[in-house]
């Protein structure tokens, strides 16, 4: 069985989500790889904070 | 300015030639057919791959492929599932996922399962939007 840890998870799971969003919400190649990274960066930053939010409420 | 508009209106007729609903059936049934059905081997081939890889880790993350819709949620699970056509049907008769969700990576795989249905569902209807030509 696969278990990834949670950042992991998030990694594989913006990848992923950032390359549909990229070629199906754009359409030139350029501009969608542009709106894929811009995709991929915004949900691994937002996954970080969120994740220092939670750990300092938690405390 | 006529001259132009009497090119959009050709291309426009060129692309509604045939059954135009077609990108979108096979899109929803095999993830990114919709795609090549049009040629557009490049995007399908990357569509194919993200869903059926978020499809296939959420089965190894021993996720759950939702069978019964009792309450709400269970009915946004299961038709989120069913957004990945044929994956779905092939895993549900193969008796893949999980009876129900133990682990925290369980959940996670759920989440990848339903994710990848809707992400599908995305992909053929953008299949659909380049077949009538409403996206280039």
């Amino acid at each position: 069985m696969l278990s990834p840890s949670h950042f992991s998870a998030v990694m594989l799971f913006s990848v992923f989500v950032s390359t549909v969003f990229g070629i199906t919400m754009r359409d030139t190649p350029p501009r969608m790889l542009r709106f894929g990274i811009y995709c991929f960066v915004l949900f691994v930053a937002a996954a970080i904070v969120l994740s220092w939010v939670m750990f300092l409420i938690a405390r | 300015m006529a001259a132009t508009e009497n090119k959009n209106a050709a291309a426009g007729k060129g692309t509604q030639d045939g059954f135009v609903y077609l990108p979108l059936i096979a899109g929803w049934l095999v993830p990114g057919a919709g795609h090549f059905l049009l040629r557009k081997w490049g995007r399908g081939v990357l569509l194919a791959v993200s869903i059926l890889c978020m499809f296939a880790l959420g089965l190894a993350m021993q996720g759950r492929l939702y069978s019964k819709a009792d309450d709400i949620l269970d009915m946004l699970g299961l038709a989120g599932d069913l957004g990945s056509g044929l994956l779905y049907l092939v895993g549900r008769a193969m008796g893949l996922g999980a009876d129900s969700v133990q682990l925290t990576t369980a959940d996670y795989g759920t989440r990848f399962i339903v994710v990848a249905g809707l992400l599908n569902v995305i992909a053929a209807v953008d299949a659909h939007n380049l077949r009538t030509g409403r996206k280039a």
